[in-house]
């Protein structure tokens, strides 16, 4: 570790807070039905959206009537990018002549960018044509980050609001937070991107002939445009099989440092723009710095694991200075590689601008971790908010609990309903990560598509589980998925991390929107404070260690063990 | 149930459209008016033949040009298309190694490449990006040390003075950005055909 590598990641997270109060303010004004600053130009094309589709702006929905929208919503979007992929060689747009996607490939990638996971168990550039690539992944990009943002603001609205049968109507918030917050970042983003480097054309691929004489056939396609949504809407699907670390999807630490720039912004200003919501700016302020503190330690263990190099090849000669070089750009280097995963997993981004495959033990696990614990600091693009709040309605009833009075959190009773909502939802991710990890070191195919032995297999497969449950994406890419066992078991795991967690997070929206507020008195637990910040951590720490400290034990943490004595595999 | 299932399907056509065809469409369209050679993939033309891009790593085996970093990528076995062959800087099909930290093949194979970097005369401590695989398979950069490593070897094979090529190397390291952004580089394409274009300016003269 070194001053320059700590400035490198200082300076974008700071960048990061400080363009997210005012991002945030603007996201507030979008989801409420404001007026904003992008109302004189959208707001025609809004109109003529609700016209075609027949939706009633003014008419809200009922919490159960908002989730069946979101998964209608949902399954339309899965057939028809099942179908894209199946049907791509006889659509225009596919310059190298692809193939249609296999059957379970579909499968795993529809889902995979319908739940906003972009789990990847195709090389884009060998796979999709680009008509896929557009009017498929990347209208999901688009979507999935939306349906996100909907869901987080039901839930904010529920405990904005008292006594309301209704949470908002789905199809405004998607729309609106689609057409006045998702599109117009990502074309500032895109044409920043082409500025700096990155291709964007309709050409399939270029030839070069090299200096010494042979043929390099080079890639290429409509790369920006992808690239900006995938980072905004915290998707993390690559164009490029090597995603972000790909030369075309990043061409110097200047884009590297926009890109993660890019995919914490929005996650951390719907903090603040919670704070707005519920009327109270502190609260918000406090959820962003609880999220960055987790963030940071996260950055930090991997920064600190990375720089050391791998003692196993310093041993033989390697010169250790410029730390663990495998499977990551020299452009590059490890400190904004250790910032890219840590927030890439801490968002459920899944974007990669480095092989975590190849981080030494500990430096993999903070990815690993930082998925496991849900992908809460700052977490996804509304999938964080709504995480976040599940675990700050865990944290005031344990605090409630610990003082013997009716936990309450901005003026809302927690309730035995709530609290088994709330635990139902958490109680997915364990099941589904264990659960099938479990499943597949028992059958040979599961084993089969390892790539590494050891210690460190079993922990390829707990990530890649983890990854799809947490719909993050990013992998321990070692691991072959694209078989029929883990295309299959992956592509249910996304499915149950998105949808059985959030069905319960919408009762949450609807039981507190229709609770009376209850008056602050003297012996209300204040939320906003250094206090609240400290009990939230660690409950955070406790809830996630205990799930998943064993399963941690047998993978990373004996690696790191093993290494130390030179154990090889 | 029903009544969600119109605008459903509706919102999909619509963004579809909004943002799978003409979102990307209009930044193609503005990427190729307002930056035609970075949108089509910064390629290098020497003599009117394209080289490369500036942006993508290239394999180089020769003695008279600087090598780039291992790369990891692969290509379809011509023989048996359900295998895959090593082929370095494959540019149609990025990708790492994704070996871990304790795997018998990387340390391996890093000792095969630090063999190689010995018995070609180099230095006692290797350079980390000489003998590890990128992230991509087409990183185009190699740390300045790995660089000035190779010149004495380049310098040889091409019969030109060494301190000339390690001059040469000195003026093609990329320092960070205002000493904080990125780290110090050397673009080995760059860097080659600055190498030849010095050699053919040498032979006019």
């Amino acid at each position: 570790m070194n001053a320059i590598g700590l400035a490198q990641i200082a300076i974008v997270l700071a960048a990061v807070m400080a363009a997210a109060v005012p991002l945030g303010a603007h996201v507030a004004r979008v989801l409420t039905g404001q007026r904003n600053l992008l109302s004189p130009i959208l707001s025609p094309i809004e109109r003529l959206f609700y016209k075609l589709s027949g939706v009633d702006p003014a008419r809200e929905q009922s919490w159960l009537s908002y989730t069946i929208a979101m998964l209608v919503f949902s399954v339309a979007g899965f057939g028809s990018l099942y179908a894209l992929q199946r049907f791509q060689h006889l659509l225009p747009l596919d310059p190298q002549g692809f193939d249609p996607v296999p059957a379970d490939l579909a499968f795993n990638t529809a889902i995979s960018f319908v739940t906003n996971t972009n789990w990847q168990n195709y090389a884009g550039e060998t796979t999709m044509s680009h008509l896929t690539q557009m009017l498929g992944l990347t209208v999901h990009n688009f979507l999935s980050a939306a349906t996100g943002l909907a869901m987080a603001f039901a839930l904010a609205r529920g405990f904005a609001r008292a006594e309301s049968p209704t949470v908002g109507n789905f199809w405004v918030d998607l729309t609106r937070s689609t057409l006045y917050l998702l599109l117009p970042l990502a074309i500032v983003f895109a044409l920043v991107l082409v500025a700096l480097g990155v291709p964007q054309t309709l050409l399939g691929s270029v030839e070069a002939t090299t200096l010494e004489g042979a043929k390099q056939i080079i890639a290429i396609g409509p790369v920006a445009s992808q690239e900006a949504i995938k980072e905004l809407g915290t998707n993390g699907g690559g164009f490029f099989n090597a995603n972000s670390a790909h030369p075309f999807e990043s061409p110097d630490a200047i884009t590297n440092s926009l890109e993660i720039f890019a995919l914490l912004v929005i996650p951390f200003s719907l903090a603040f723009a919670f704070g707005r919501i519920v009327g109270d700016i502190r609260q918000g302020r406090a959820i962003a710095i609880t999220m960055m503190i987790v963030l940071v330690v996260g950055i930090l263990v991997a920064y600190w694991a990375e720089a050391g190099g791998n003692p196993l090849l310093t041993e033989i000669g390697v010169d250790a200075a410029p730390g663990n070089m495998e499977g990551k750009e020299v452009r590059f280097g490890v400190a904004t590689s250790a910032l890219f995963a840590a927030a890439t997993t801490g968002t459920s981004t899944g974007a990669v601008n480095s092989m975590h495959d190849s981080f030494m033990p500990l430096g993999g696990l903070v990815p690993l971790f930082n998925m496991l614990m849900g992908s809460i600091a700052p977490g996804g693009v509304g999938a964080g908010l709504y995480g976040f709040l599940v675990l700050v309605v865990i944290a005031v009833f344990v605090a409630g609990l610990m003082v013997g009075r009716t936990p309450e959190y901005l003026g809302k009773k927690i309730e035995t309903r709530e609290m088994k909502l709330a635990m139902l939802a958490v109680l997915v991710y364990p099941l589904c990560v264990l659960g099938f990890s479990a499943a597949s070191v028992l059958v040979k195919t599961g084993l089969d598509s390892l790539n590494n032995a050891g210690p460190h297999g079993l922990s390829e497969i707990l990530y890649a589980f983890a990854s799809t449950t947490d719909n993050n994406g990013s992998a321990f890419a070692g691991l072959s998925g694209n078989t029929l066992w883990y295309n299959t078991t992956l592509g249910l795991a996304m499915a149950f991390g998105r949808f059985a967690y959030v069905i319960p997070v919408l009762a949450i929206a609807g039981a507190l929107a229709e609770k009376k507020r209850a008056p602050a008195s003297s012996g209300t637990f204040p939320t906003h404070g250094p206090l609240f910040v400290g009990l939230l951590i660690g409950v955070i720490v406790i809830l996630y260690l205990l799930q998943y400290f064993p399963a941690l034990a047998l993978g990373p943490i004996v690696e790191h063990l093993l290494l130390q004595s030179g154990k090889l595999f | 149930m029903i009544s969600h299932l119109r605008p459903a399907i509706v919102m999909i056509v619509l963004f579809t459209l909004l943002t799978g065809l003409a979102y990307p469409l209009a930044i193609t369209g503005i990427a190729q008016l307002a930056f035609p050679e970075r949108a089509n993939g910064s390629l290098i033309e020497r003599d009117g033949i394209v080289v490369g891009s500036s942006l993508i790593g290239q394999n180089f085996a020769s003695e008279r040009y600087f090598h780039g970093r291992p790369s990891a990528t692969t290509a379809p076995d011509p023989n048996d298309s359900s295998k895959t062959i090593d082929a370095p800087f494959n540019a149609a099909n990025s990708g790492g190694s994704n070996l871990g930290p304790t795997s018998k093949k990387l340390v391996d194979r890093v000792n095969a490449a630090i063999e190689a970097e010995f018995s070609a005369g180099r230095i006692d401590v290797v350079a980390a990006d000489a003998v590890t695989t990128s992230a991509s398979g087409l990183d185009p950069h190699i740390s300045p040390r790995f660089a000035l490593a190779q010149a004495a070897a380049v310098a040889a094979a091409r019969g030109m003075p060494e301190a000339q090529v390690r001059a040469l190397v000195e003026t093609k390291v990329e320092p960070r950005l205002a000493g904080v952004i990125g780290e110090p580089r050397v673009n080995v394409l760059a860097l080659n055909l600055a190498l030849d274009a010095l050699a053919r300016a040498q032979a006019a003269r």
